[in-house]
């Protein structure tokens, strides 16, 4: 698979004719016609008779806004082995994607204004599709000292996060709560009692137990998140659960819900369709933080999905060099290349099965992260900016990591065959054609 | 067996163990003999790859290669160029280059013999990876137990102590439990995994439950430094509380044999008086482990032919 660019000239005017348009925030579902100008949303309607100078035939196609993941790991500063911004932009057009939204676990970790500043600007230079800058919560995302995070905002950061760990001082979350209050900003938590990950490298349970690996119990993400809805409730302050992978927390957070508690989350389609059966110490491709549960957290993760519990999909992208990961199983990082995966396993594993519809999933990528981390993005609203994903849900593909645009290789998703991809991404009016 | 990778006995059948206490049987009588040496491996190259300490495993398959003509090197972590931050891959492919026949190996990191087998052609003899299997320790109980008992379908065998860390419990269990022996662990619940719930296998809470009337009792050594990660709360009190000493082991058969993989903590685990005593095997153990790492080099470079 290859990138084309199709437009000449981002101030063309493009047509995309025939396709299924599903916009959630416009809870708009039917065949129309989308109409771009000058790279922003001039309409949607039927059967819209105009000359553009291009057009898209999606005939049978999805149109839909461009996708959202609020949850990558471009690894821009320090670590351009794993990924870079170009690579990364590359991998989110490949796999639907127009807007994401990178981690502060950088090296350095992004933790100040200056920083921050840069990788706006980083992000524009690479002008693929948009990066959004999370900042770090605490200094070098220590979990001692806060960051300087009104500096951020105004630099232009989206959210904060200690992402890769939990924040164990209770005090310091606290105040970090506190302090963003009265911003709209979200902390995004990586919710893992450090004493009780310790060491572990998969799910505590019976496979973990059969290969004498260390466990990381879903236990340990339990705690973490009730201790953080407690906060968050205390403070009225807003936190987002990252990445979440235990039934019992997704009780934990309904149950916050309902009593107004300021709290929204997101789920992998690893977490959502994979279990630690996956697991095998040979290969280091499904070690995750947190780790790949059982059939029973991933029933639960999607009946949270479907009531609203959990608002949003992410794919936590965390590519590693391919030497990185190529090694003993305790001793390879965490994380695998999610973004071009994602919609493919999404779409086979959840909707081909019947248990996910196409509007639902379509609003966990698109206006339900939006909403939360008050992106304008996420929608097809006349006079937006044009990102749109155009998916063909029935065409069969499998994963070669050889074609992955990611620098990341080890992706337990290889070999799988899919059905539906994106087959063009558009990146305000810029169309690229994938296929 | 010829060319099978011994990585841990649950990838092995009933019969090949079988054919693994055979072969080791006569292997025993070269150990006890004036010339200890066969022309089965001769012109084969065996590489010792220890990368976490170890004595009488490494010895024991030194000794046991040597025994059968074999030509043996030991790499031990501390002069190997894995501390030079040679990732194993390249290790295994530079071992394999220089035309190796086969790969013992003992690795901190559980799957890392699995692993071995997928990157490099040699035969893998796994000789313990992280708390995950140590087939060969395992094969030398069973060939202990064996010839005390003369069976193992049936036993009762209590194995005790720190079960969670223990690689050679994990393979005990799935080489007795496939010969039909009845196994009962037992040892302070923060030293058992969870979710270990397997046929022929019980998890006792009292360690007297464990080993009363028992055939077997194999009591796994247990490292100090478990104590500060918070596990136990001292050495006198799990001495008291969890260590086999005499009296306790009036609980069991008056025949039960006492097994310990070592290197022991007397005063710990294990009483002095029970390591010396009547019923104990843990010095036949260690020579049994020669012959057996004999049989296993000769069935999987051989085939088997004695």
């Amino acid at each position: 698979m290859s990138i084309h660019k199709f437009h000449a000239n981002i101030n063309d005017s493009l047509i995309i004719r025939g396709g299924r348009v599903i916009d959630p925030a416009n809870k708009i579902d039917k065949i129309a016609d989308v109409l771009i100008i000058d790279g922003k949303i001039a309409a949607v309607d039927d059967d819209i008779k105009m000359k553009p100078d291009h057009e898209y035939n999606a005939i049978g196609k999805i149109v839909t806004p461009g996708l959202i993941d609020v949850h990558v790991h471009f690894r821009e500063p320090g670590q351009e082995a794993k990924e870079d911004f170009l690579s990364g932009s590359k991998a989110a057009v490949a796999g639907g994607f127009t807007t994401v939204a990178t981690m502060p676990n950088t090296s350095p970790v992004v933790d100040n204004a200056a920083l921050v500043r840069s990788m706006v600007a980083r992000a524009a230079e690479v002008g693929i599709i948009n990066i959004k800058i999370i900042g770090a919560v605490t200094k070098n995302q220590a979990g001692l000292e806060l960051a300087e995070m009104r500096d951020m905002i105004d630099a232009g950061a989206v959210a904060f996060s200690d992402d890769g760990h939990f924040d164990d001082n209770a005090k310091i979350f606290l105040n970090a709560l506190d302090y963003l209050y009265g911003t709209d900003k979200v902390i995004i938590c990586h919710e893992e009692e450090t004493s009780l990950v310790k060491d572990g490298v998969m799910n505590e349970g019976r496979r973990s137990a059969i290969f004498g690996l260390k466990g990381r119990p879903s236990v340990a993400e339990d705690i973490a998140v009730a201790r953080d809805c407690l906060l968050a409730e205390y403070t009225g302050g807003r936190v987002h659960i990252a990445h979440m992978s235990s039934a019992r927390a997704v009780e934990i957070v309904r149950d916050a819900k309902r009593r107004g508690v300021k709290v929204t989350a997101e789920v992998t389609p690893q977490h959502l369709t994979m279990t630690d059966d996956c697991v095998n110490p040979t290969d280091s491709s499904t070690k995750i933080n947190p780790p790949l549960r059982t059939q029973k957290d991933c029933d639960e993760l999607l009946k949270g999905l479907l009531d609203g519990t959990i608002d949003c999909i992410v794919t936590d992208h965390s590519p590693h060099a391919a030497e990185e990961k190529d090694r003993e199983y305790i001793y390879a990082p965490s994380g695998f290349p999610g973004l071009e995966t994602s919609l493919g396993i999404l779409l086979t594993d959840l909707y081909h099965k019947n248990k996910i519809d196409l509007p639902t999933l379509i609003s966990k990528m698109t206006c339900e992260p939006a909403k939360i981390f008050n992106l304008d993005a996420g929608n097809l609203s006349v006079g937006s900016w044009a990102d749109v994903t155009i998916i063909d849900a029935g065409l069969e593909w499998t994963v070669d990591a050889d074609k992955f645009y990611t620098r990341g290789s080890h992706s337990p998703f290889v070999g799988r065959k899919l059905k539906g991809r994106a087959v063009a991404t558009i990146v305000h009016g810029d169309l690229m054609k994938l296929l | 067996m010829l060319g099978k990778n011994i990585l841990g006995l649950e990838n092995f059948s009933a019969e090949e163990i079988r054919l693994v206490l055979k072969t080791a049987r006569e292997m025993k009588k070269i150990i006890g003999g004036g010339v200890k040496k066969l022309p089965n491996l001769r012109g084969r190259a065996i590489v010792n790859l220890f990368l976490e300490p170890s004595t009488r495993t490494r010895t024991s398959f030194e000794l046991a290669g040597k025994y059968l003509g074999a030509d043996v090197v030991s790499i031990n972590a501390s002069t190997s160029s894995i501390v030079k931050g040679e990732s194993l891959r390249d290790t295994l492919m530079t071992i394999e280059a220089m035309g190796v026949d086969a790969v013992v190996i003992r690795h901190k990191a559980e799957g890392a013999a699995e692993y071995a087998a997928q990157v490099v052609k040699p035969v893998i003899i796994n000789a313990g990876d992280g708390a995950h299997a140590h087939p060969s320790q395992a094969l030398l109980d069973l060939f202990t137990i064996e010839q005390f008992k003369g069976r193992l379908a049936g036993l009762k065998v209590a194995i005790v102590g720190d079960i969670l860390h223990s690689r050679v419990a994990r393979s005990d269990i799935f080489g007795l439990t496939k010969m039909g022996a009845e196994i009962h662990l037992a040892g302070p619940k923060t030293l058992l995994p969870r979710f270990f719930e397997f046929d022929g296998v019980t998890v006792h809470e009292n360690i007297d439950a464990a080993i009363e009337n028992a055939d077997v009792i194999n009591i796994l050594r247990i490292q100090l430094e478990r104590q500060q990660s918070g596990l136990f709360p001292s050495a006198r009190e799990y001495a008291r509380v969890f260590g086999i000493n005499e009296a306790r082991l009036r609980l069991a058969k008056d025949d039960v044999l006492i097994l310990h993989p070592g290197p022991q903590n007397k005063g710990l685990e294990i009483s002095n008086a029970v390591v010396y005593g009547a019923n104990s095997a843990i010095h036949e153990q260690v020579q049994n482990g020669v012959a057996v790492r004999m049989a296993l080099l000769d069935l999987t470079l051989n085939g088997g032919q004695l």
